[in-house]
Order: C-alpha cells, then sequence, then structure tokens
C-alpha cells in the first residue's frame, strides 16, 4: 500500500470512529458543540499519528481513551479556578459511559443527520454541518467548498449548533409518517455537498467533497436499508463520479457526455450504481432521485450501445418535471428533446423559463440556449446565447469549450 | 443591496495574459449587463495618476503609484444584488481574478434598508 493510500485509510477509519463517538454523545446530552470539544483533540492525535502509526486494533476505544484522559484533565483545570462546569463534568460522565459500551456502541449517526437537516436549521447550512459533524471536517475545508469565508463559515457552523439545541432538535429518527420528507432533507444536503465537489474540478478541498459525499451516501443506505430514495440518491452520484476521469481530455479540456471515452469510464462504480437503481425501484415508490438516476442509466446505456435511448429520457423528464417543477429540469429536458422533435421543439420548450429572473445568471440556461440556437440555424441568438454562457463560466475548462463552439460559429 | 466590485490588477500576471482575456471580459460584461450589473470604469494605470494630501495647511501632490503594492487598482464595476454570496460569484467569474484579485465590498447604504 503506498504512503497516500495508507493515509487515507487511516483517515478514513479516523473521521469512520469520529462521526460515531460524535453521534453517540450529542443524541445523550444534545450538545453537539460539547461533544465536538470533548473529541477534538483525540480526533486531531488520531489523524497525526494513525497514518504512520498504523490504526489500532479498536479505533473507538483508542480516541475514547485519549478524549477521556483530555477531558479529566480539563475537569481539574476547571475545577481548581472554579467549581467543575457542568457540561465538561457531564461529557466526562458521557465518556465513561461509551467507555462501558466500548464494543457496540450504539450508531447514532443517522439520528444525528437528521437533526442537522432540522427545519429550524436553514437550508442552506444542513450540508455544511453534517459535514462537520459527522465527516469531522474543518470550517475551513468546507468554507472553499461552498465559496464562503472561512471566518463567516465558522460562525455559521456555531450559529447552526446553537440554534440545533434551543430548537430541542430531537436526536431521533422520525416516526414513519414523517420520515420521508425528513429524510428528502438528508438527502438533499448530501447531494448539495456532492454538487459542490462535482462543478468544481481540480480544486483539492472540493474534489475530496465528492468523495465524502458519495460516503455519506453509503452511510445512509447502510443506516436506512428500506429506503429507496436513499439508494436512488447514491446510484446517481455513482453515475456522475463513474464518468470523473473522461470529463477532461489531456489538456484539461471539457469534453461532453456524447464525446466522452467510455474505455475511462469506471464500469465497477456503473455496476454498483445500476444495481442500487434495481433495488431501489423494486422497493416501492419512485421519488425525484431514482428518475435522475433512471436517467443518468438511460445516457450510460445508450452510449455503451451506441443505440441512444433519447424517448425514455425525454419520458423520464416528464415525470421528474411533474415531481419538481424544477427549471433545472425544464431546461435538461430540452437538450433531450432535441435530439427527438428536433432543435426548434426544444427551443420552444424552453419560453417558459425566458422570464424566469433567475436564469438570467444562470450559466447552464445560457450554454444550452446556445446549442439548441446553433442546432436551429439561429445563428446570432446563439452566439448571444453562447456570449453570456461564457461570461458567466467559472470553471475555465467550461469557458474555454464554449469559445470554441462560439469561434465555430463565427467561423462557419 | 449595492456592491462595488474592485478589480486590482498584478501588473506581472496582466503584462502575460492571452489577448483572449478581452474577449473574456467582452462576454464577462455582457452577461452582467443582462443580469443587472449597473456601470464599470477601467482606469488607465496606477503610475498615470496623481495623490493629494493636505495637513496643517500645506498641500502635497504625489505621483502615482498611490500605494506600492504588487497590484493596483484598475477599475470597478457597481452590481445590485440580493447578497453577497451572489456578489463573490460575479468576482469568481471576473476575468480578472486570474490575474490579480476582485474585490466585492457593500456600498454604504444612504436609507435605512
Amino acid at each position: 500500500m503506498s504512503l497516500e493510500a495508507a493515509r487515507q485509510t487511516a483517515e478514513r477509519v479516523a473521521r469512520d470512529s469520529y462521526g460515531r463517538l460524535l453521534a453517540y454523545l450529542a443524541a445523550r446530552t444534545r450538545d453537539v458543540a460539547g461533544a465536538e470539544d470533548a473529541l477534538a483533540e483525540a480526533f486531531a492525535s488520531a489523524l497525526q499519528s494513525w497514518p504512520s502509526d498504523g490504526v489500532p486494533d479498536n479505533p473507538d476505544a483508542w480516541l475514547l481513551t485519549v478524549a477521556r484522559r483530555r477531558q479529566t484533565d480539563a475537569v481539574r483545570r476547571r475545577q481548581t479556578r472554579r467549581a467543575g462546569e457542568a457540561h465538561i463534568q457531564l461529557m466526562r460522565e458521557e465518556l465513561d459511559d461509551a467507555a462501558l459500551e466500548e464494543d457496540s456502541i450504539p450508531d447514532r449517526r443517522l439520528a444525528l443527520m437528521f437533526a442537522c437537516a432540522h427545519p429550524a436549521i436553514e437550508p442552506g447550512m444542513r450540508a455544511p454541518l453534517i459535514l462537520q459533524t459527522i465527516l469531522g471536517l474543518t470550517a475551513t475545508d468546507i468554507a472553499a467548498a461552498f465559496l464562503i469565508p472561512p471566518a463567516t463559515m465558522g460562525q455559521r457552523l456555531v450559529r447552526a449548533k446553537a440554534r440545533l439545541r434551543e430548537a430541542g432538535a430531537a436526536f431521533a429518527i422520525p416516526d414513519r409518517q414523517d420520515l420521508a420528507g425528513r429524510l428528502d432533507a438528508v438527502l438533499e444536503a448530501i447531494y448539495a455537498a456532492y454538487a459542490k465537489g462535482w462543478t468544481q474540478i481540480g480544486e483539492l478541498a472540493a474534489d475530496r467533497l465528492a468523495g465524502e459525499a458519495i460516503w455519506l451516501g453509503q452511510l445512509v443506505v447502510t443506516l436506512a436499508p428500506d429506503e429507496p430514495e436513499a439508494k436512488g440518491m447514491l446510484a446517481l452520484m455513482l453515475y456522475a463520479e463513474a464518468r470523473r476521469p473522461a470529463r477532461r481530455d489531456a489538456h484539461g479540456a471539457f469534453v461532453p457526455l456524447d464525446a466522452q471515452d467510455t474505455a475511462l469510464w469506471d464500469r465497477a462504480a456503473i455496476r454498483t450504481a445500476e444495481s442500487l437503481l434495481h433495488a431501489a425501484n423494486r422497493a416501492g415508490p419512485t421519488g425525484r432521485y431514482q428518475i435522475e438516476a433512471a436517467i443518468q442509466s438511460a445516457h450510460v446505456a445508450g452510449r455503451l450501445s451506441g443505440r441512444p435511448h433519447w424517448d425514455a429520457v425525454v419520458a423520464l423528464y416528464e415525470v421528474l418535471l411533474e415531481l419538481t417543477h424544477s427549471p433545472v429540469v425544464v431546461l435538461n429536458r430540452a437538450a433531450a428533446l432535441a435530439e427527438t422533435l428536433g432543435a426548434d421543439a426544444a427551443l420552444a420548450s424552453l419560453d417558459s423559463l425566458a422570464a424566469d429572473p433567475r436564469m438570467a445568471d444562470y450559466q447552464p440556461y445560457w450554454a444550452t440556449r446556445g446549442h439548441l440556437a446553433a442546432r436551429a440555424g439561429q445563428r446570432q441568438d446563439a452566439l448571444e446565447a453562447f456570449n453570456i454562457a461564457v461570461g458567466l463560466s467559472t470553471d475555465e475548462a467550461e469557458r474555454r469549450y464554449l469559445i470554441a463552439r462560439r469561434s465555430a460559429l463565427q467561423d462557419g | 443591496m449595492q456592491f462595488m466590485m474592485l478589480i486590482h490588477h498584478d501588473d506581472d500576471l496582466l503584462a502575460a495574459a492571452p489577448p483572449s482575456l478581452w474577449g473574456d471580459y467582452a462576454a464577462f460584461n455582457q452577461a452582467l449587463a443582462k443580469a443587472g450589473g449597473t456601470s464599470g470604469l477601467r482606469l488607465e494605470h496606477a503610475s498615470k495618476g496623481r495623490a493629494v494630501t493636505q495637513r496643517n495647511g500645506t498641500t502635497e501632490l504625489f505621483d502615482g503609484p498611490y500605494m506600492e503594492s504588487k497590484e493596483q487598482f484598475a477599475g470597478y464595476f457597481m452590481m445590485d444584488l440580493p447578497d453577497i454570496e451572489q456578489a463573490v460569484q460575479w468576482a469568481a467569474r471576473c476575468p480578472s481574478a486570474q490575474y490579480g484579485t476582485v474585490e466585492v465590498r457593500p456600498i454604504w447604504p444612504t436609507r435605512p434598508q
């Protein structure tokens, strides 16, 4: 095993154990920040020493031992100054209890994820909160991926944890009747983390975020094996991830799906995604993630067989549109419609979006308009749309790709 | 909310920029105008400026650049956007971010919001 692989494995185990212990402590005390404090030093030493010294036989016991020692020191220090602070004492007792259960600490991570996706927490902070509590990512790492200054992200995380306490969020898995709605918020947060990692290629923090989101998706599927949407979301992430090696060429230029070298696709990931999707479909009602995964499945099958399934893709987008009423779906459906009914019909299907003010600075809208107008022979409209899409691009490879399309149109 | 986006260019990086930078800027300007950006100006190089101070009745005049630093103020855009996160998105799209630093500053409100 290479040094880097050893480091990654050690880190994975440390994060796994950290998240489990944190969830256990937080569920019992409802004090996420206090639980983080209690484990912080032990987790930091694990991240530092395990890669070189090797992962201990019982990682939970290792972390608990170090955390208890630190907490005992803290209690002693505080007692000399003022009569022991209640929550430090409380955390020490909880760590002692955990140590008694050492070999079978119950896994409360799913409950912690539900707490993080509680209605009292603003939607934009749910993903960062899950990344910090379940995976132990730092505010700095999370901030980099979300394009927010680290100090601001740190303050928002602190506020969100205080909010959790004030709202008295239950660290529990909701009742059957509330489960689907609340699970949706959990899945949405994880998928948001994945999307951050997917769109920002090449940046270390964001690159890693995609992997962490997939890991969280696997965790949810393991902890909630009866939920088809959890499987659907994991499948969706895996389909996208399988194509990651093919979406840039040797010079770093953007490669669209229909031009990707399928030999570079990760077949193992695609197989896993396929079987997850089958399992999800068998289990019951279909939701947004299963349909999106099914669309990805159709794209993959179309490329691999050389026989595109555009009718199926359009039909799936129709179902998805019924469910979500999302302008993004209208946009993606238009790209598929261009293949079945032609570019003019596809452009007409975008009319409903033209007045939507959110489209003004939405890069994929202008890029899609550009491609469709070019195919429909509307050269002037295509040039304008490509131009705006270029101006809205933050990704250099995508910008270069659009500029090349625009130049081809100007010269042609 | 009103924001000013301030462009600070690094001379060395800018000198090595490909000519396509200005094409990128044309596209950026068009996209920003479409999304409600109001106005912007590009400035001559900081070395062509003058700076004035008055202390105790004495006026002093300096040749530019006003500040000796690696990056010099080079221009600005005005934007009207819901929040600073969206302003930061525009800064990330701005071609100059690759050749210096793009600063986003909320405008001091002139009337209560």
